[in-house]
């Protein structure tokens, strides 16, 4: 960047701010706009988005190649190819990459392209502290999967439960990657979700008030407030799993007096609500895709709205659920019971509310359509699985089977999965300017839709049949053969669905049809701009004056405004979210082995947060910056 | 666009800029982003403190707080902490009307009462693990100085925080950074709000019943 007035006329980019110092303690800031370079250091939400899908995209796969692994153990008896530790390090590393790794950064990436659009922002409310949330991301991500080639993987299942994953019982390294992992996660998603509240609450165009957001924007805030209040407590007690491994202390510690059932109520205290953070994105996502589909508003906006808060409060009011065999007595027991069954209530007033808006709809079953329908149609069955164990005395029998195992598949995969990938579908013309293919896509969704139903519905069975779940292997007369061969086969089919899906997504990537402004007739701001987005989305800033605003101008006939002649201020890149990654990824690196050499690896840890101090520094000091852009001139693509 | 014309527009928008950031509610970003950080924190400290009152009283082997904790030493402390609150109080105030000379002495000792608190826990600690409360020792220890260490931590980040401002005075611009300073000053206070509950539930409610 330059102050000279010559890059006035000529790049449509120019200048400084004068209390902001284009130097910064690195010199000059990045101002690369193609390559590697740009992508490292950009703040554009679109771009970081487009990069928390692909690294999530890629986890997804990780763990998927883990399932099979587990599959092809389970698909015959007495089998030998994955026993003992490594079977435990396989389903503890897929239930923790699914979770953490690809669904949530996946949602992630849907908070970061869509959100700002969808409410004619710029930006979001801090793009650096974006950037920064990204790449501490990308660090616990890597840092947990280092484990694998340093000494063995965590093994303790998702939910780490001491004494397993503590220092008596797991004296190697394992969990100390999944805490130290897990801690670096919770800061990526604090900061996120730091960042997506306040650009909910302050960004949002005028006229956009609270109800005439899209239900998107509306159960991404929901979302993000259940992270500001959920991660705590589990980083509480990863801390405190910590203490005991690293440092010798005894929160879990039986000898000394401690409780380990303290692990289960903290874990839970985050898990239950940790599951409607990664379901009612996707219910936001269907909520989206509906009423475009049906060519009809969504029936009951008012009460899909409020039904996703209620849900979202009601889920700190459940999590002993996931305890009923723990022995908390007959009261917890029967109070935890009925709030759980509860959240039915509001669950199937969505549901109605989405056979609501496609009854008498000119229904068009486009491939995000139809991962819509299969979201609420698995949903449905994944929640009805969920009320049957509400209830304890049924949970009693079902507790830590492959029904359980069945039921979070049919929510997670039938329910968030459907939803994201519908999403993909969706917004992928406004993403890349092309469209996908719709006969390869249909290919692809009902492959997936046999395949989840074949691996996932025999679970059903083979739980209740008494088959545990995180077993490595079973004897040949327990009578469940068939449904896990069966299992093993489905999953296959499974994976040829998800690979003809990203075999679609590339392929249009570079032949798809090119989209245009609002292939789909959309009824929400994202549709009103170019495909892809300019980097500063809005050329002016929208006036909202209704629910589904550009739908309604487009009936009105009010829908294209042109530039009123102000340049456009975007703020610029920066190194330094980029070098918080890394700080944090060495100081993860140092802690995990301290105890292994406090010479060599406490100078680590302590290099770890010097960078991260310096890096917050320099961040401070070189300030958002600023360019100005002349829409006129730009091309403003960002790839 | 000719060029004078964008030339015009540029330094017109500028003054924009400075004077009012786009904000849907007419309250900062950055205020908004530390209230909800706050309630987020109030979750860290509500699952801190839940784990201190669950395990009191749960140790196998002392020595046992009521042996150790100082209510005399930790009252002082306790002022100290609270007496920067209302330092940092006047540190908005004065950056607030651009009294430079005011501002650089609150925050100065704003920052210096943190650090006269760090030092109250420094010897805190010192004289707990003479007494043999250790992390390993027994669950007050473990929960005693998680619960208190991070409480530190927070105080720690603060100081330096608030000194970095001290520091930034001198050669860089405090005219649009109140509100920078406004933030700075909602943490603090929250960091002392936390520490009046950890002081009632840790020192003062122990000795509840005891006979000094
Ligand atoms: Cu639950």
């Amino acid at each position: 960047m330059s102050t000279s007035t010559e890059e006035i006329s000529t790049g449509g980019h120019v200048h400084s701010h004068p209390e902001a110092p284009e130097q910064g303690m690195l010199g000059p800031r990045p101002s690369a706009k193609r390559g590697i370079w740009s992508w490292l250091t950009t703040i554009d939400h679109k771009r970081i988005g487009i990069m928390y899908g692909l690294a999530a995209l890629f986890f997804l796969v990780l763990g998927g190649l883990e399932a099979l692994l587990i599959r092809l153990q389970l698909a015959v008896p007495n089998n030998a190819l994955l026993v003992g530790d490594m079977f435990n390090q396989m389903f503890t590393m897929h239930g923790t990459t699914m979770i953490f790794l690809a669904v949530m950064p996946l949602i992630a990436a849907f908070f970061n392209f869509v959100v700002p659009l969808q409410i004619g922002a710029r930006d979001v409310a801090f793009p650096r502290l974006n950037a920064f949330s990204l790449w501490v991301f990308i660090a616990g991500a890597v840092l947990i999967n280092v484990s694998w080639f340093a000494g063995g993987a965590p093994n303790g299942a998702w939910v780490g439960y001491p004494p397993i994953t503590g220092p008596q019982y797991n004296p190697g390294h394992n969990s100390d990657f999944w805490v130290m992992g897990l801690m670096l996660l919770g800061v990526s998603s604090v900061a996120a979700s730091l960042n997506f509240f306040t650009t909910i609450v302050n960004m949002r165009a005028p006229g956009l008030s609270l109800m005439r957001m899209p239900v998107f924007v509306w159960m991404t805030i929901v979302t993000n407030i259940l992270i500001l209040l959920a991660f705590p407590p589990i980083t509480i007690a990863l801390a405190q799993l910590m203490m005991d491994r690293m440092f010798g202390a005894n929160f879990f510690n039986v000898s000394k007096g401690g409780m380990p059932i303290m692990w289960q109520h903290w874990f839970w205290v985050f898990g239950h609500p940790e599951v409607y953070i990664l379901i009612l994105p996707g219910m936001g996502i269907v909520s989206e895709i509906l009423p475009t589909f049906s060519r009809k508003p969504l029936f009951g906006y008012p009460l899909i709205v409020f039904s996703g808060a209620f849900i979202g409060f009601m889920g700190f009011a459940v999590w002993s659920h996931h305890m009923f065999t723990t022995g908390m007595g007959v009261i917890a027991v029967l109070a935890f019971s009925v709030t759980t069954s509860i959240i039915a209530v509001p669950t199937g007033v969505k549901i109605f509310n989405w056979i609501g808006t496609m009854w008498g709809g000119n229904l068009r079953m486009t491939t995000p359509m139809l991962y819509a329908l299969s979201f609420i149609s698995m949903f449905t069955v994944g929640g009805f699985s969920g009320i049957m164990h509400s209830a304890a005395a049924a949970d009693m029998q079902q507790h830590d089977t492959y029904f359980i195992v069945a039921h979070f598949h049919y929510v997670l995969i039938g329910g968030a999965i459907s939803a994201l990938f519908g999403g993909i579908a969706y917004w992928f013309p406004k993403i890349t300017g092309r469209l996908m293919d719709e006969k390869l896509g249909k290919w692809a969704f009902w492959i997936f839709f046999v395949g989840f139903n074949m691996t996932f519905f025999p679970m059903h069975i083979l739980g209740l049949n008494g088959m545990p779940r995180r077993i490595y292997t079973y004897h040949a007369d327990m009578g469940w053969n068939f449904w896990n061969h069966f299992c093993t086969a489905g999953a296959f089919v499974l994976a040829v669905g998800f690979l003809l899906f990203f075999i679609n997504m590339f392929n249009s990537l570079k032949h798809g049809e090119i989209a245009g402004d609002d292939p789909w007739d959309g009824r929400t701001l994202e549709w009103s701009i170019s495909s892809p987005p300019p980097e500063y989305n809005f050329a002016v800033i929208p006036q909202v004056t209704h629910l589904d605003d550009f739908w309604h101008k487009k009936q009105s006939g009010k829908a294209s405004a042109s530039w009123d002649g102000k340049l456009i201020h975007m703020p610029l890149p920066s190194y330094y979210p980029l070098i918080c990654g890394v700080g944090m990824f060495v100081f993860g690196m140092g802690m995990i082995f301290l105890k292994d050499n406090m010479m060599v690896f406490l100078p680590i840890a302590v290099g770890g947060i010097l960078l991260l101090t310096f890096a917050i520094f320099g961040w401070a000091l070189e300030g958002p910056g600023g360019e100005m852009i002349d829409p006129t001139k730009e091309s403003g693509a960002y790839n | 666009m000719s060029h004078a014309a964008a030339a015009v527009d540029h330094q017109h928008h500028h003054e924009e800029h400075h004077h009012e950031e786009y904000s849907y509610t007419g309250v900062t970003n950055k205020k908004v982003m530390m209230w909800a950080f706050l309630a987020s924190d109030c979750m860290f400290f509500g699952t801190l403190i839940s784990t201190y009152i669950i395990y009191h009283g749960k140790s196998l082997t002392g020595p046992y707080p009521v042996e150790v904790l100082s209510i005399p030493v930790t009252t002082a402390s306790s002022f100290v902490l609270l007496m920067s609150s209302l330092l940092m109080a006047l540190s908005v105030a004065a950056v607030n009307r651009q009294d430079i000379f005011q501002f650089r002495l609150w925050i100065f000792l704003t920052s210096v009462f943190g650090a006269i608190f760090l030092g109250f826990q420094s010897y805190e600690f010192t004289e707990f693990v003479l007494k043999g409360v250790t992390v390993q020792q027994n669950l007050f220890g473990s929960t005693f100085y998680t619960m208190t260490g991070t409480h530190g931590l927070h105080v720690a980040i603060g100081v330096f925080w608030l000194f970095s401002w001290f520091v930034y005075s001198f050669f860089g611009n405090m005219k649009d950074k109140a509100v920078d300073i406004e933030v700075a000053g909602l943490y603090w206070h929250f960091v002392d709000i936390v520490w009046i509950v950890i002081f009632t539930v840790i020192y003062l409610v122990e000795f509840v019943g005891v006979k000094a």
